[in-house]
């Protein structure tokens, strides 16, 4: 088995997440190449040949064309990217070019068969590639990381210039007042919360626990609290002692980036709500009742 | 300007989903559904996108089976200006390779300036048509937009990456973009525009053979959850006591 793991740059640094497309790679016992789109200086570490094709780091057409000729001379049978915004938007294009067969977001693969998630993590599917070039995303955490030891053999190729879609620059989040990442507890609101004014009681029972404030991504979007409060896979992702989640249903984004806190307390109308595949309790009810009474307990 | 937008009718996610033993896809008896909550935002930017540059015609189509004109008669009513239904019974088990090879065999001719979707399905989630339909179209396309900004032959795009930071990235028309959650604020239909909608024109055409891409979907169904989480149910006094207990054993509280 062989395959071809690709690595994206963002601003002249690799992804780490490189390490966890050698752990799926490592995982299948499989012979690895890799191939790196962008210009940087890091390197992974494995044994086998890494592609270097400095140039734009977003450019779909000239990336889809040097993934295509790395594919040419390797033969893999799966390629590899992370279901991350640059993987998602590659991979269907590297698919297309040879009969359609790409799988997104895989969490586990067994016995020749990948496991998905879907329908916002209530329900999987297993899926047996079929003939022919497979073309994977993976759930960034679902695979280990690859410990792996070893330089890579390097081979250039280029990148040519792609006229019609071009990367103008970055832009940063503002600096934000609240630094999620280094809070020791967090109360967070979601959509369950119903309308604006609802925030003061989950800030409320936030102070009560000397927590800091955090929310789901649609209660951001609604324009209820800034960006900077926002916990998920494009927000900030955290580990703190306590993290209450308050009528947020579990998105696949959002446990991602706060999964690995040490106790998380979940409260939600919906007892199957996703967010109890991480949470250890769910207190089934409406926080409208239950949140300001649980502050009022702890006063 | 020619603007296609294509929508997908999925199950309400608050539901739940049973998977009948041997099924590869949930019952959808008893289920409401709604326009694919991404998809809402690509209708919303292209009737923005019309209203900006003062003309334009939109066309929304759906690959589904027959309740997906429930979805097409709201984007009509949202301000597009005219549907076109792709019939396929089969439309929630075709993977996402044949869905794409079904719009495109149709919009091909059409020669759309710019079409606009969700960059996912809230059911599948694979975000794989938006991209496999450009291909096919031969169209340039950027995914994952949470800025748009169109002028007729050039279009400026915001994709969103990880951990809050932005790509600005130019791309000329004719071309492709997938909406990522909060593009903008899609807007409820009026009822003077739920009436208006009734009289635009909506077209049903049976889609044909769609080359599969050999997958096998073997089983669908519940995570097997290790690790669930313990419910906390009951009367509101003893719900809140519990979590009392269960901070102040980890030593959260006083």
């Amino acid at each position: 088995m062989k395959t071809l793991v690709i690595g994206e740059v963002v601003q002249g640094k690799l992804a780490e997440t490189f390490s966890e497309l050698l752990g799926f790679s490592a995982a299948l016992g499989a012979e690895t190449s890799g191939l790196i789109l962008g210009d940087t200086t890091d390197r992974p570490s494995f044994s086998g040949t890494l592609y270097v094709a400095p140039g734009a780091e977003y450019a779909p057409k000239a990336h889809k064309t040097v993934v295509l000729e790395a594919i040419e001379k390797e033969q893999p049978d799966v390629v590899v990217l992370m279901h991350s915004a640059f993987g998602w938007d590659l991979a269907p294009r590297i698919a297309a070019a040879s009969g359609g067969q790409q799988l997104s977001e895989v969490i586990g693969f067994e016995g020749g068969v990948y496991r998905q998630s879907c329908c916002n993590g209530k329900l999987q599917r297993k899926i047996k590639p079929g003939a022919g070039l497979c073309v994977v995303t993976l759930q960034a955490g679902a695979f280990a990381a690859s410990t792996a030891e070893g330089t890579p053999s390097e081979v250039a190729l280029e990148q040519s210039v792609d006229s019609a879609v071009k990367l103008t620059g970055y832009k940063q989040k503002p600096p934000a007042d609240v630094d999620l990442t280094k809070a020791e507890k967090i109360v967070s609101a979601g959509r369950g919360i119903g309308k604006p004014e609802n925030l003061e009681m989950i800030q409320a029972l936030a102070t009560a626990l000397g927590a800091e404030l955090g929310s789901s991504r649609p209660v951001v979007d609604a324009g209820w609290i800034d960006a900077a409060h926002q916990v998920g896979s494009t927000g900030s992702t955290v580990t703190p002692k306590l993290y209450m989640a308050c009528g947020i249903s579990g998105a696949v984004q959002h446990l991602a980036g706060m999964k690995k806190s040490e106790l998380i307390i979940a409260v939600n109308k919906d007892k199957d709500a996703p967010i109890g595949e991480v949470a250890q309790y769910l207190v089934v009810a409406d926080l409208l009742e239950f949140v300001p009474a649980l502050t009022e307990a702890l006063k | 300007m020619k603007i296609l937008v294509c929508i997908k009718q999925v199950a309400d996610l608050e539901s739940r989903f049973v998977v009948p033993d041997g099924a590869t896809w949930f019952a959808e008896t008893d289920l409401a559904f709604r326009i694919n909550e991404y998809d809402e935002f690509a209708i919303e930017a292209a009737v923005q996108i019309k209203t900006a540059l003062g003309e334009g015609e939109i066309t929304v189509v759906s690959l589904g089976p027959a309740r997906a004109s429930d979805g097409l008669k709201k984007a009509l009513a949202m301000g597009a200006d005219q549907a076109v239904h792709l019939l396929d019974e089969q439309g929630p088990v075709k993977d996402s390779w044949q869905v794409a090879q079904g719009i495109a065999d149709w919009a091909k001719p059409e020669g759309f300036d710019l079409v606009l979707t969700g960059m996912q399905s809230q059911d599948r989630g694979s975000g794989q048509v938006s991209i496999f339909l450009s291909e096919l179209l031969e169209l340039n396309s950027v995914s994952c937009a949470v800025g748009l900004d169109a002028e007729a032959s050039l279009l400026k795009v915001e994709r969103e990456l990880e951990g809050g930071l932005r790509a600005m990235v130019e791309v000329s028309t004719p071309a492709l973009v997938s909406c990522q959650l909060g593009l903008n604020t899609p807007r409820y239909p009026t009822l003077p525009n739920i009436m208006k909608a009734k009289k635009k024109p909506f077209e049903t055409i049976e889609v044909g053979d769609l080359k599969p891409n050999g997958q096998d979907v073997q089983w669908m169904g519940a995570p097997t959850s290790a690790g669930a989480a313990e419910l906390i149910e009951g009367d509101l006094a003893s719900q809140v006591a519990k979590v009392v207990s269960v901070l102040k054993e980890k030593n959260l509280v006083g």
